[in-house]
């Protein structure tokens, strides 16, 4: 497998190719331990990060990214741009590409915008999540967390929670996660979880995938679901799916405990676990920063010859 | 490429970084608050003899780090591979201290440079000294070592390979033709 040009999604991926780009991570991670934090790797290239779709973390963690390693960033929202004049999204990336930008950072809220986005442009294209279809760099950083915690994915049972079929970040996961070898499940009640979720079991039994699993992946309930019917009541789910100190205990001591935000506390997690000592919350923010430096590393160095 | 010449044989290295370990303790006037860095790969097994032999002349051994410089290479736009990042581990403070960088082979300068802004970028150090096993010339920056194993001139067809048994499993310094 060559250089990687765009970052969409996983497909065609080799493990070589992931562990190759958690490894650079590991590195740009001490890079962000330094009073400096900064180096001089992408001086020269900009970035743009073009967000159809709100977003705080994620576009901020890609503009530090840029910024840790010098490129110089550009940032479009669509709110209070040209699209809201009417402009298509393909002439709005467009007049992008004209001022000779080297990569785009795009979050958009319909699946396939990013590939989309990769045949109009000519620079590196990387997904910061297409609808309910991928969000590859929160799984590179959901697996590099897990990394931190249990050396190896080889045979380690990773148990997804929640909203299963909305999520963008679970179809990301169960794409990377067995790739690095990895057992996932994923759970939620029958109208939260998809027909298929290729790399990855389902059950609507939560003990079932939480019993042994070596870490917890708890996803966000998106309530504005509740209106489509996908669910019966909220009191319904807090009772048969919260992820609680009692249900956690089903899986192993020490499992890590993951949730890629934002967060409804006492809804899809007990408020005392977010903050607790399994949580790695925070950590999953950081690590976001030094993989996305790495995506952007892979994607530009070595690009323009 | 067609071999040249055995330019080093595994005692001349030996007794070349046993005098660099003492031009670096008289020059530095005792060891002090010495550190040293060594720079990705054969930079840091120097840099472990070099703090070997000091701590058998001194007593003292001084601190040792790891510089890589792939971050702060100039012509990273330029080239068609992307270079793998590797660790950089300086578990102690640089500024005020005397920092020796060290590296197998001094040519263009350029790698020293980038070791030069990495090492800043680290803290403030007191002083840095550059400590080479060869200096082949060629330089295209204004750059030299205090220290030199050995001054080898070079054609700009020669290549000079340094082989040490940590990192190749043999020992010695060749030339070879392109």
């Amino acid at each position: 497998m060559g250089a990687l040009t765009h970052l969409l999604d996983f497909a065609g991926w080799e493990r070589a190719q992931a562990e190759s780009l958690l490894e650079t991570a590991r590195m740009m991670e001490e890079v962000l331990e330094r009073p400096m934090k900064k180096v001089p790797a992408l001086k020269g290239f900009t970035v743009a990060t073009v967000f159809f779709e709100p977003s705080t973390r994620t576009k901020i963690s890609f503009e530090l990214a840029a910024r840790r390693m010098s490129a110089d960033v550009v940032g479009f929202t669509g709110a209070g741009s040209s699209l809201a004049k009417g402009e298509s999204f393909k002439d709005t990336l467009l007049t992008l590409q004209a001022m000779a930008l080297d990569a785009y950072v795009i979050r958009a809220p319909v699946a396939g915008m990013a590939h989309q986005a990769a045949r109009w442009l000519e620079g590196a294209v990387v997904n910061a999540g297409d609808g309910r279809r991928a969000h590859p760099t929160q799984a590179l950083l959901d697996a590099y967390t897990l990394l931190d915690d249990l050396e190896t994915l080889e045979g380690r049972k990773v148990a997804i929670v929640g909203d299963v079929a909305h999520s963008r970040v679970a179809r990301s996961n169960a794409e990377l996660l067995p790739l690095l070898g990895a057992e996932v499940w994923a759970a939620g009640p029958a109208g939260l979880l998809p027909e298929r979720l290729p790399g990855a079991r389902l059950t609507t039994d939560l003990d079932e995938a939480l019993e042994d699993a070596d870490a917890v992946m708890v996803l966000r309930l998106q309530r504005e679901r509740m209106d489509e019917g996908a669910l019966p009541s909220l009191r319904e789910y807090v009772a048969e799916y919260q992820v609680t100190e009692a249900r956690l205990a089903r899986a192993k001591p020490d499992a890590p405990l993951l949730h890629p935000g934002p967060m409804n506390r006492d809804v899809e997690l007990e408020g005392t676990l977010a903050d607790g000592p399994r949580s790695r919350v925070e950590r999953q923010v950081r690590a976001g920063e030094a993989v996305r430096m790495a995506v952007l590393y892979h994607l530009l160095v070595g690009r323009a010859a | 490429m067609r071999f040249k010449a055995r330019v080093l044989e595994p005692a001349e290295i030996e007794r070349a970084m046993r005098r660099i370990a003492h031009e670096i303790i008289e020059k530095n006037k005792g060891v002090g608050d010495l550190a040293l860095v060594g720079i990705h790969t054969r930079g840091i097994p120097l840099a472990e003899r070099l703090a070997d032999l000091i701590e058998r002349f001194e007593g003292v051994r001084p601190p040792v780090g790891v510089l890589d410089i792939t971050l702060y290479r100039d012509d990273l736009s330029e080239i068609g591979v992307q270079p793998r990042v590797r660790e950089t581990r300086i578990p102690w403070d640089v500024t005020g201290r005397p920092v020796v960088l060290v590296d197998d082979v001094l040519f263009t300068g350029r790698t020293a440079r980038a070791a030069l802004d990495a090492l800043v970028d680290l803290g403030r150090p007191k002083r840095v000294y550059f400590a080479v096993l060869v200096d082949r010339g060629h330089r295209e920056l204004p750059i030299r070592a205090d220290f030199v194993g050995k001054n080898l001139p070079t054609s700009m067809q020669e290549v000079v390979k340094v082989k040490l048994r940590e990192t190749d499993g043999e020992e010695g310094v060749e030339l070879w033709e392109r």
